[in-house]
C-alpha cells in the first residue's frame, strides 16, 4: 500500500491534508498518530478508498483501487464506535462481509466461527448486539474485520471510546491477533501510550493542514507485556512521540505532559 | 408474560380501567340522579341495551366499515412504501413530487371526497380511496425518513465490501427504516377508519352495504340517541384494536434491537 503525494482539500476550500507520502509494508503494525484534526481519519478514509485524493494518487498492491477486493487484497475497516447492524444477532453481523460477496454458505460458516471465536466472544454468537457491552461490541466489530482474512486491517481509534481497563485488555488482544494472523494492520490514535505500547512503526501527523512529520520506529520484540508498559524504554518513545506532537501543533505548546513520563 | 407481574406494568393497565370505570359510574349516576331525557345523553346502561339489542345491525354496519378502512390501509401502505422507495432513489424525484404529496394530505378529505365518489363508479372503491387519501401521508413521509436514517458509517463498511445497490437497499435500509414505518403505521390506521366514516358521511350510502358512519347519521335524524352512541363506542372500540394491533406488531418486530420496544 502506497501514498504517494495525496492531497485532500474539502468542498469549502478547508484543507484537510498537505501532500503526504506513506508506504505500509506488509505485516507490519503501523500507527498514524496525531492531536485531533491533524487529519489522520481522513488519511484512513483516502486508503479505504472511501474518499478519493484531490491530488496525488495511491496505490494498493501497486494497483488502483478498483483492482482491490480480490483473494490477497483484501481491505477491512474498524471504525471509532462498533457500528453494529442492531436488528442482526452477533453471528450475522460478523458474516456481512461474506453474505454480501456470496461466500458459499459452507465456508462462511467456519470463517464466522472462527473468526467469533478469536474474539472470545464463542458464547455470545446468538447475541443481540444490545445485550453486550460496549468492549464486547468493539470485538464483535474486529470479528467482522478478520472474517474475510484482510490483507490490510484499518483501524480508526478503535477503542477510544472505552475505559481505559477495557483499552488495555484490547490493545493487548490486539496485538495478540496481529501476530498470531500476521496481519497488515494501520491504526488511527492519538493515545501517545496505545501507539508505543502496539506499533511496530508510527507517523506522526501535525494539524491544520495535516501532514507527516515524523516516522518512529518502535524497535521492541513482541509480544509485549506489562512489564514494557513500565520500562523506560516505553517512557522514552513515548516522551520522543509526544515531542514531536507537540512540535507539530507549535511551540505554545510544547509541554503536554511529557516531562512526567521522561527517562 | 412475565413482565405483567410487574407492578409498574400492572399499574400501566390499570390506572386507565380505573378512569374508565370511574367515568361511567359518574355518568350513570348523573343520569339517575337527574333524569336526563335519553334523546340527549342516554345513560350507560341503554347504551350497553341498545347495543345488544341493535347488534345485528350495528356489527353488520361495523363490518362494512371496518372493511373499507383495513382495505385502504393495505392499499396505503403498499402504495406509500412504493412511492418512498422511489423517492429515495433519487433526490432530484423526492423533491419535485414531495409538494404534491404534502398537497394530498393538507386538502380536506370532505373536500375531495365528493368528487371522488362522483368520479369512481363504484361507491365501495370510492370509499375506499378516500380513506387511502388520508392514510397514505404519514407511511410515505415516515418511511422516506427512515430509508434515508442510516449509520452513514454503516454505508461505509457495505461500500467497502462492494455492495450493490440492492445490497444496500435490502440489507441497511430497509431494516433501519422499520421503526420509522411503523411509527408511520400507527398513525395510518388511526387515518383509514377516520377516513373510512368520513368518506361514508360524504357519500351518504345506505341500504346493504350501509356503513356505521350512515347508522349515525340515520340515528341523528331520526333522534335514536342511544343507537348513535352505541354506534359510536364501536367505531371507538375499532380504533382501539386497529392502533393496539399496529403496536403489537411493532413490538413483535423490534423488541431484539429498538430502544423504542425495549422491555428492559
Amino acid at each position: 500500500m502506497r501514498v504517494a503525494h495525496a492531497t485532500k482539500t474539502w468542498p469549502n476550500g478547508t484543507r484537510a491534508l498537505d501532500p503526504v507520502d506513506l508506504e505500509v509494508r506488509r505485516g507490519e503494525f503501523l500507527t498514524i498518530l496525531g492531536p485531533s484534526g491533524c487529519g489522520k481519519s481522513t488519511l484512513l478514509h483516502l486508503i479505504a478508498g472511501l474518499e478519493a485524493p484531490t491530488a496525488g494518487s495511491l496505490a494498493w498492491w501497486g494497483g488502483p483501487f478498483a483492482a482491490t477486493g480480490a483473494p490477497g487484497r483484501r481491505l477491512a475497516m474498524v471504525f471509532q464506535s462498533p457500528t453494529l447492524m442492531p436488528w442482526a444477532r452477533v453471528d450475522a453481523n460478523v458474516r456481512l462481509p461474506l453474505a454480501l460477496q456470496h461466500v458459499p454458505r459452507d465456508d462462511a460458516d467456519r470463517a464466522v466461527a472462527d473468526a467469533i471465536w478469536l474474539v472470545g466472544l464463542a458464547e455470545f454468537e446468538r447475541h443481540w448486539p444490545r445485550e453486550l457491552s460496549g468492549g464486547m461490541q468493539m470485538r464483535v466489530s474486529i470479528a467482522r474485520a478478520l472474517v474475510n482474512r484482510p490483507d490490510l486491517l484499518l483501524m480508526d481509534e478503535p477503542f477510544g471510546a472505552l475505559d481505559e481497563f477495557t483499552r488495555q485488555r484490547l490493545d493487548v488482544e490486539l496485538a495478540a491477533l496481529w501476530r498470531k494472523r500476521e496481519l497488515t494492520i494501520v491504526f488511527v490514535t492519538h493515545s501517545i501510550h496505545e501507539a508505543v505500547f502496539l506499533s511496530s512503526r508510527v507517523a506522526v501527523m501535525g494539524p491544520r493542514p495535516g501532514r507527516m512529520i515524523a516516522d518512529v520506529e518502535i524497535d521492541e520484540p513482541h509480544p509485549r507485556g506489562e512489564a514494557f508498559r513500565l520500562s523506560t524504554r516505553f517512557a522514552g518513545y513515548a516522551h520522543r512521540l509526544s515531542q514531536l506532537v507537540a512540535q507539530a501543533c507549535g511551540g505554545g505548546l510544547a509541554d503536554v505532559g511529557a516531562v512526567e513520563t521522561a527517562p | 408474560m412475565t413482565r405483567t407481574r410487574d407492578p409498574a406494568e400492572r399499574w400501566r393497565y390499570a390506572a386507565p380501567a380505573l378512569v374508565a370505570v370511574v367515568v361511567i359510574a359518574v355518568w350513570q349516576a348523573l343520569t339517575a340522579f337527574y333524569d336526563v331525557p335519553q334523546y340527549l345523553v342516554p345513560s350507560p346502561l341503554v347504551v350497553a341495551t341498545t347495543l345488544v339489542n341493535d347488534a345485528g345491525l350495528l356489527l353488520a354496519s361495523l363490518g362494512v366499515t371496518v372493511s373499507i378502512a383495513l382495505a385502504a390501509l393495505a392499499i396505503a401502505v403498499t402504495l406509500g412504501v412504493a412511492i418512498a422507495l422511489v423517492f429515495v432513489q433519487s433526490r432530484w424525484i423526492e423533491t419535485a413530487f414531495t409538494p404534491y404529496v404534502v398537497l394530498l394530505q393538507v386538502t380536506p378529505i370532505v373536500a375531495i371526497a365528493p368528487l371522488i365518489i362522483i368520479w369512481v363508479k363504484d361507491t365501495r372503491l370510492a370509499l375506499v380511496l378516500c380513506a387511502v387519501v388520508v392514510a397514505i401521508f404519514p407511511i410515505v413521509s415516515d418511511t422516506t425518513l427512515g430509508l434515508r436514517s442510516v449509520d452513514p458509517r454503516l454505508v461505509d463498511l457495505f461500500r467497502m465490501n462492494r455492495a450493490t445497490r440492492w445490497q444496500v437497499l435490502t440489507r441497511l435500509r430497509i431494516p433501519s427504516a422499520l421503526p420509522y414505518f411503523f411509527g408511520g403505521l400507527r398513525i395510518a390506521s388511526g387515518l383509514a377508519l377516520i377516513g373510512a366514516v368520513v368518506a361514508e358521511f360524504v357519500a351518504g350510502t345506505g341500504g346493504q352495504g350501509a356503513g356505521l358512519a350512515y347508522q349515525i347519521l340515520m340515528a341523528g335524524i331520526q333522534l335514536n340517541i342511544p343507537r348513535l352512541f352505541a354506534a359510536l363506542v364501536l367505531i371507538t372500540i375499532a380504533g382501539v384494536v386497529f392502533y393496539g394491533t399496529t403496536v403489537l406488531v411493532s413490538r413483535l418486530a423490534l423488541r431484539h434491537w429498538h430502544d423504542s420496544e425495549l422491555t428492559r
